[in-house]
């Protein structure tokens, strides 16, 4: 990944973070450029509305299609490899089946969730990349990612202007 | 009181990760030697060999097959409860999810290994496993036990990621507060959590995606644990209600669980400006749902019984009823329904140590539930000659008692290790609903509105 530095405001509210990226939003600044990290999850704010499709609950339908096909097919292969005669039941008992198939069919919906979490929030990720402590102080984050040199001051002034309490510049990270 | 900022609930609800007083440790290291003294015991019925247990011909399901389905079951207290509340969307439910659903996952882990207490040889648990060997057999997929096998791994495995998923914002907020090996540590259990939108956005997702699953999965966990009775031809077992009946006695054992768990918590933590008397209160109302509701399987099955006066069936029925398993039902009654009932649903009594108390009272009698349900049948089974008594020796009831200290010493470790109230979601909380807030801010002037 190339080397990247990026300038952030850090915003003490979520009404001046909005303004934050409204600002920068003025200024012809990207969205893909424009970096928010928040203490927690804010509703009804542009900047926490950002990124929101995701098709996750189809995957959690496939991911579940698949465990339960594979569930049934365990069962299935199961009992035709190893023929028990079980209580009179016939060799291909349907109820059973249903019931391996249901569970393997929840655990698949639920394991493709997960993986679909990690992989979409790119998570686990311990390398170096922008953050700043103080969001977890409370702080919004609001930053412009590899800005130019002759922007600086103005995303700066902006920032600023927008309520921003402290100003940093940082990287390469 | 002045309202509390973000950053002094984080504070409070950080304050007993640092630290261990000399209580906590003489707490723990007492209920360390009961453990311990479990472990023993069953090291010496795998040294001896299932002789030494109470278990004999006709009962061959005694302490180790109650503990399971009464751990199994106590572990409905946490993803179920907490996946409902989390759908209904119910504000109160921000400070209790995470009690809840770290009972869930110790309870299960400590029911599924009955199972391996119970074998006799327990060296040779691998043999259950479905893989290819000279000896050319294979689990059978119309045994109900290998559908708990299914049932309790899918619920155990959604369960600790429905807990640690939610973890990882917090683990964030001690990593950025640590210093040392505690932030490289907790750096690392972090995973690189930096709460963009997105993150925030695709973990909520997720977790109302899981909620949404585990609910069912739960239900089907303690059918399945239901149907290893109801599939056999044993007097009072082969029944149809058997499966509600059971989730039912999960849920009320779970809650109860919860309850008694939040007010140690409460007391221990000092988490009383988190832990607040309606939480006590909300969950005590449904506590006393589920108490009438037990009360309604057990009548409607006893009834049933009765009417129907089938003869394999009465001499377990009056056995209970008035003979030598009597005492045992009659406490079960009165720990279930006669004494929590009463405190749960007069107003004044649905105190913190009112529902702490109704909780005590139900955990015990659940217990006995189980216990009532699988020895009386086993010990009178439809030929008289084959009816016998079971007596537990001193080698279950210690590995018994081990759990319950097992599970509590867990606990204690798990809430000095991680938030035990997830603090996003109460912040989150916080600035969604300003009543909370203010519930939270405010709790005395609230409860005397």
């Amino acid at each position: 990944m190339a080397i990247r530095s990026a300038i952030y405001g850090l915003f003490p509210d979520p009404d001046s973070a909005e303004r934050g990226i409204n600002a920068l939003n003025r200024a012809g600044i990207s969205p893909k450029r424009i970096i928010v990290m928040s203490p927690e999850p804010f509703d009804g704010y542009s900047f926490t509305e950002m990124d929101h499709s995701t098709p996750m609950p189809w995957l959690a339908a496939l991911g579940g299609l698949v465990g339960g096909t594979l569930g049934f097919l365990l069962a299935r292969l199961t009992q035709e490899s190893y023929p028990i005669n079980t209580g009179g039941m016939p060799l291909l008992a349907a109820w059973p089946s249903g019931i391996v198939t249901y569970e393997l069919t929840m655990l698949g919906a639920v394991l493709t969730t997960v993986v679909t979490l990690l992989i979409s929030t790119k998570l686990p990720n311990w390398k170096p990349k922008l953050y700043d402590p103080e969001v977890s102080h409370g702080k919004i984050l609001i930053g412009v990612l590899d800005p130019s040199s002759a922007a600086r001051a103005e995303i700066e002034n902006r920032l600023r202007g927008a309520g921003a309490e402290k100003v940093k510049i940082t990287g390469p990270f | 009181m002045a309202q509390k900022t973000p950053e002094q609930i984080t504070d409070d609800l950080l304050r007993p990760l640092s630290g261990i007083s000399g209580r906590y440790a003489l707490s723990a290291a007492f209920l360390a030697g009961i453990v311990v003294a479990a472990l023993a015991a069953f090291m010496w019925q795998v040294y001896a060999g299932l002789g030494v247990s109470g278990l004999r011909t006709p009962v061959f399901w005694g302490f180790y097959i109650t503990d399971f389905v009464f751990w199994i079951g106590l572990s409905h207290a946490g993803t179920l409860i907490s996946a409902i509340l989390r759908l209904a969307n119910a504000t109160w439910r921000r400070p209790v999810t995470r009690c809840a659903e770290v009972i869930t996952v110790f309870a299960l882990s400590i029911g599924a290994a009955f199972p391996v207490i119970h074998l006799g040889r327990p060296w040779l648990a691998f043999w259950l496993f479905p893989y290819p060997s000279e000896r050319g057999i294979w689990p059978n997929i119309r045994s109900p036990l290998l559908w708990d096998f299914f049932a309790i791994n899918t619920y155990l495995i959604s369960s600790v990621t429905f807990l640690v998923l939610p973890i990882v914002p917090d683990m964030a907020l001690v990593r950025d507060r640590a210093a040392g090996w505690k932030k490289r540590i907790y750096g690392a259990l972090a995973l690189g959590w930096t709460g963009t939108p997105k993150q925030w956005h695709r973990l909520e997702t997720a977790m109302h995606i899981m909620a949404v699953a585990v609910i069912p999965v739960a239900v089907s966990v303690h059918s399945i644990v239901s149907w290893d009775f109801a599939m056999a031809p044993v007097p009072m077992w082969h029944s149809t209600i058997f499966a509600p009946y059971f989730v039912c006695g999960a849920i009320f054992s779970g809650i109860a669980a919860l309850i008694l768990a939040m007010a140690l918590l409460r007391k221990f933590l000092h988490l009383e400006e988190y832990l607040l008397p309606i939480h006590f209160e909300n969950l005590g109302k449904l506590l006393l749902v589920m108490s009438l509701l037990w009360f309604y399987f057990v009548f409607a099955e006893r009834l049933t019984t009765w009417y129907g006066n089938g003869s394999g069936e009465m001499p377990v029925f009056w056995t209970t009823q008035h003979g030598s398993y009597s005492p045992l039902f009659w406490a079960m009654v009165f720990c279930n329904f006669l004494i929590p009932a009463p405190i749960l649903a007069i107003k004044q009594l649905r105190t913190i140590t009112g529902t702490a108390i109704a909780s005590f009272t139900v955990v015990v009698g659940m217990w006995l539930e189980r216990f009532l349900i699988i020895v009386p049948s086993l010990s009178h089974k439809y030929l008289t000659y084959s009816w016998g008594t079971y007596r537990p020796t001193w080698v279950e009831i210690t590995i018994t008692v081990g759990t319950f200290c097992a599970m509590a010493l867990l606990y204690m470790i798990f809430s000095k290790l991680v938030p035990i109230i997830s603090i996003w979601e109460l912040k989150a909380g916080l600035q969604q609903a300003p009543n909370h807030a203010r519930i939270i801010a405010e709790p005395d002037e609230v409860r005397a509105d």
